[in-house]
């Protein structure tokens, strides 16, 4: 048995794959800038911060990683506004996406944080640095490049993820696939599509990642 | 093959033949032998609600076992269910397993050639729906707005062909996505069946989904064989008085939870 592929329908749909690719890298960075920044707050809350807020934050990162993402998303988008909140398909998507980062990026920036020998504390006292002084330049950049890797495939497992918006149809690039693969019923060659600009868009984020971490590690080590 | 056992298999082959010629060519009287036998046997859903599904007492339920049960009465006989996919309903017919087919049947070319049709017993129609206070009577009405569809369905085929370029389509995953988000508000107005719109009603919504205009019109019809024209006058006539007493309407009512339309 032979598949003969039939990429005609590109020359038609292909808008809808540009537009599916640009809101899906749209999503990835704002999910990305602010879920990692809520990641490193609620690390330095975890592991430095005051005593009142560290059960909220635990609370919360137990919450979003141990629920399903669809769900969470789910429950954004259709549950909320049961209580007022109403917000489109675009905001639900991103505040999901920023809370699922944020928790997860919490607990592996924490691991860099609690990683920092208790000396460097002490280092960052004497120069008479106040507590935030000492947290930004000694230990979240240390900590950071010591997680880096880890905290750049957890950013690529989110891009990865948010495949699912397409469900509260929100027009990402699975449902560029979807929508393809509905009229033109080229099942195999949309995702077949679908699947290589993935593909291409998680090694170019790894690739951007790879490049940001060099500049902001390096350059702190020369100075 | 020596010609004896040819001539054998010939006149074999036309026996078989004999029972189907006459049972199509004869004037068949399916109403007498309803009478005679005292019950109707009617091909229903069990898989398709509100028209036919199975409730919590493991009896079958729904619009379409109602209109069952309405015309065995009428004909003064007991109902028997008989339950069917969409798939096998016609065959059934077909083979004299049942004497109507009330199976939310929509009329086609090919099923005309096959078996015949009472008139329209029940709405099924996909349309745009929204609150009351929305104003949409045909397309071009929706110009700017949203509008929520199921992804693939027919409704979303007609409306993107129909729809203006300004109106915002939002297309979801399955008919519960596009229930939750017009229950949710996240859309005013869809695009889907009016069976969908029963489901919605069903949950007593603050915001009603009524019909603005109609995208596809395919009622439901009780099929039975063909030549059967004291049957089809009688399916007719308990259509029609149902129709006139509202008794067809409260069936709507009560699957539907909206009145019956008045072109049907």
């Amino acid at each position: 048995m032979s598949y003969h592929f039939n990429f005609g329908w590109l020359l038609v749909y292909y808008p809808e794959l540009l537009k599916g690719t640009w809101v899906t890298i749209q999503l990835i960075l704002i999910g990305a800038v602010f879920g990692v920044s809520l990641g490193v707050f609620c690390a330095w809350v975890r592991a430095l911060g005051p005593a009142w807020l560290k059960p909220i934050v635990s609370v919360y990162v137990e919450l979003i990683r141990n629920t399903p993402f669809l769900i969470q998303l789910f429950f954004i988008f259709f549950g909320l506004p049961s209580l007022g909140l109403q917000m489109g398909e675009t905001s639900a998507a991103n505040l999901a996406m920023i809370i699922n980062l944020g928790a997860y990026s919490c607990e592996i920036i924490r691991a860099g944080i609690e990683a920092t020998p208790r000396g460097q504390f002490e280092a960052g006292a004497s120069l008479a640095m106040t507590r935030f002084e000492t947290f930004r330049y000694v230990v979240l950049l240390p900590a950071l490049k010591r997680i880096w890797p880890a905290l750049s495939s957890q950013i690529v497992i989110v891009m990865l993820g948010s495949s699912v918006v397409s469900q509260i149809a929100v027009e990402d690039l699975t449902f560029a696939a979807n929508f393809i693969q509905s009229r033109s019923f080229r099942a195999f060659e949309a995702y077949f599509v679908s699947t290589f600009i993935y593909l291409t868009l998680a090694i170019l984020l790894r690739l951007l990642l790879k490049f940001i971490g060099g500049r902001l590690f390096q350059r702190k080590a020369a100075r | 093959m020596n010609r004896k056992t040819f001539c054998a298999g010939l006149v074999a082959t036309l026996l078989m033949a004999v029972p189907v010629m006459s049972s199509s060519q004869a004037l068949a009287d399916t109403l007498g032998d309803i009478a005679a036998r005292g019950t109707l046997r009617v091909a229903v859903p069990q898989d398709f609600p509100p028209f036919g599904s199975v409730g919590t007492d493991m009896a079958p339920q729904g619009y379409d076992i109602d209109m069952a049960k309405l015309i065995a009465g009428k004909l003064g006989v007991k109902a028997e269910l008989v339950p069917v996919t969409s798939a096998n309903r016609i065959p059934y017919l077909q083979t004299n397993k049942v004497d109507l087919v009330i199976s939310s049947l929509g009329k086609s070319a090919e099923r005309e050639a096959a078996i015949d049709f009472s008139t329209a017993y029940a709405p099924f129609f996909s349309g745009v729906f929204a609150p009351p206070g929305i104003t949409a009577s045909k397309a071009t009405d929706l110009t700017g707005k949203t509008i929520g569809v199921t992804r693939g369905a027919i409704e979303d085929l007609q409306l993107t062909k129909i729809a203006p370029s300004s109106t915002v389509i939002k297309r979801f995953e399955d008919n519960n996505g596009t229930i939750s988000a017009f229950l949710s508000g996240q859309v005013e107005i869809i695009a889907t069946g009016n069976v969908v719109a029963a489901a919605i009603l069903a949950k007593n919504p603050p915001k009603r989904p009524e019909l603005k205009f109609l995208i596809q019109n395919s009622p439901c019809y009780v099929g039975f064989n063909k030549n059967e024209a004291a049957l089809k006058a009688k399916i007719d006539g308990i259509i029609a008085e149902a129709k006139k007493d509202g008794s067809l309407n409260a069936i709507s009512q009560k699957w539907l939870h909206a009145d019956l339309p008045a072109d049907l």
